[in-house]
């Protein structure tokens, strides 16, 4: 009995020091900053318990427009602040502009609007298309390089023009092909975009990897030109388009400046020079499925 | 006829089967077709298998029949069977083959040049040996032409 007695003293007096020790902080705090007595009063917000008892679970006692005059939410209405509103008006973009009309006696200027209206409407609508779902454009396609092709590989080519030669692989450009050089005095093969379907990957590899190949060489630079100036002259027009392909200058100082560093490796690799000259072809008993590249 | 017999200690190289291409020994027989077999120095763990699979070799090892693992294997390094086994010509042959599968372009190309030298340099020597016979033939046979001649003429 005793022994319980003193238990349940020491426990409410526990609680009451506990109690003032926020009271007590409070004036406490206030002391030494205003600023700090200031912020510490907005965070100490003490937040109301329900005021909707509930009945069952999920049901409460009171509706909800009764809720909203207990909560006083009609004292609680917030707008956003003006400023931002008025910045927005400031901003609305011009509709009509004046502009100088020549002429006698016309009154100098018109006022013109800057957006028209159409100047055609389709008899019939077109139907509003259905949304569509991951139909890129072909500059946000994703381009893949097969693991087998990295820079310095020896590729053969197998389309186009120097179809069996064996040549160097650079880099690959921004559209997906293949840059890639002969070299030019090896097999006669300029700096050219290859297709990485259209070639073969061998596991022979130089190290390319200090060459410095220039920034300029993109898809651009490789793409070809055409003329597009047609006068309407009909019986001219097929002699106004670019028949022979001159080499600029530019190609040719780039192939050098290209060359001359990938050159320097291949004479390292004993027998790769003449490698590069040859041409690959199959003959009787080579079948391509059971060759090892 | 028979040089190579089926007997305890027979060396047999497995031709297919999931331990295609190693050596084991024959420790003993359990009927007409199956044979108890053990490879410690090759990989293969104690087991039966068909003697359609193996192909006898000409090394035998010494070991009683049912003899455990550990004295074949014993037996096994006693005799150097798998150095044996690398001299051998069968072995080599294997190796050359694997290794004219995996060649590649680079190599084609490398055999290639180095073939069409090898066999410019045996044309060579060979027209090198022929030039030769053909004159001791021809040198002679002058001799009897040109007699023949100056008796014609006379």
């Amino acid at each position: 009995m005793a022994g319980e007695k003193k238990p349940s003293e020491k426990a409410p007096s526990e609680k009451k020091p506990g109690k003032k020790k926020p009271a007590e902080k409070k004036p406490a705090e206030q002391k030494p900053g205003q600023k700090e007595g200031g912020e510490k009063k907005k965070k100490v917000k003490r937040h109301h318990a329900s005021r909707n008892p509930v009945l069952a679970r999920g049901i409460g006692r009171y509706s909800r427009s009764a809720m909203y005059a207990r909560k006083a939410l009609y004292k609680r209405k917030y707008t956003a602040p003006e400023t931002k509103i008025e910045k927005k008006k400031k901003e609305k973009p011009r509709a009509t502009i004046t502009k100088p009309v020549g002429g006698d006696k016309n009154g100098g200027s018109r006022v013109v609007k800057i957006r028209k209206m159409p100047r055609y409407y389709p008899t019939e609508d077109v139907p509003r298309k259905l949304l569509s779902h991951g139909k890129k454009p072909f500059c946000q396609h994703k381009r893949r390089l097969r693991a087998s092709i990295t820079p310095g590989t020896v590729l053969i080519l197998l389309t186009g023009r120097h179809r069996g030669k064996r040549v160097v692989f650079l880099k690959q450009l921004g559209t997906g092909l293949l840059l890639v050089t002969g070299p030019l005095a090896i097999n006669r093969v300029p700096l050219r975009r290859a297709h990485q379907k259209f070639v073969i990957a061998t596991s022979t590899k130089v190290d390319i990897s200090g060459v410095k190949i220039p920034k300029h060489l993109t898809d651009a630079y490789f793409k070809k030109k055409r003329l597009r100036k047609p006068k309407h002259q009909e019986g001219e027009i097929f002699d106004t388009e670019k028949e022979k392909y001159e080499i600029t200058e530019q190609r040719k100082t780039d192939q050098k400046a290209v060359d001359s560093q990938v050159l320097a490796r291949i004479k390292q690799v004993p027998q790769l020079r003449g490698y590069l000259r040859s041409t690959f072809c199959l003959s009787n008993g080579v079948y391509p499925h059971k060759l090892v590249f | 006829v028979f040089k190579r017999f089926v007997e305890i200690g027979r060396i047999a190289f497995i031709s297919f089967g999931p331990h295609a291409g190693k050596l084991v020994a024959i420790v003993d027989v359990i009927d007409q077709n199956r044979a108890l077999v053990d490879g410690p120095c090759s990989g293969v763990r104690r087991q039966a298998m068909p003697f359609k699979c193996m192909q006898l070799t000409d090394f035998v090892l010494k070991f009683p029949h049912s003899a455990r693992q550990k004295c074949v294997r014993l037996a096994w390094e006693k005799e150097n069977i798998n150095q044996k086994w690398a001299a051998t010509r069968w072995a080599k042959k294997i190796a050359a083959r694997e290794k004219k599968a995996k060649m590649t372009d680079f190599d084609r190309y490398k055999v290639m040049k180095a073939k069409k030298m090898r066999n410019r340099i045996i044309k060579h020597e060979m027209k090198k040996l022929q030039k030769m016979s053909s004159k001791k033939v021809k040198k002679p046979e002058k001799a009897q032409k040109s007699e023949k001649v100056q008796k014609a003429q006379k």
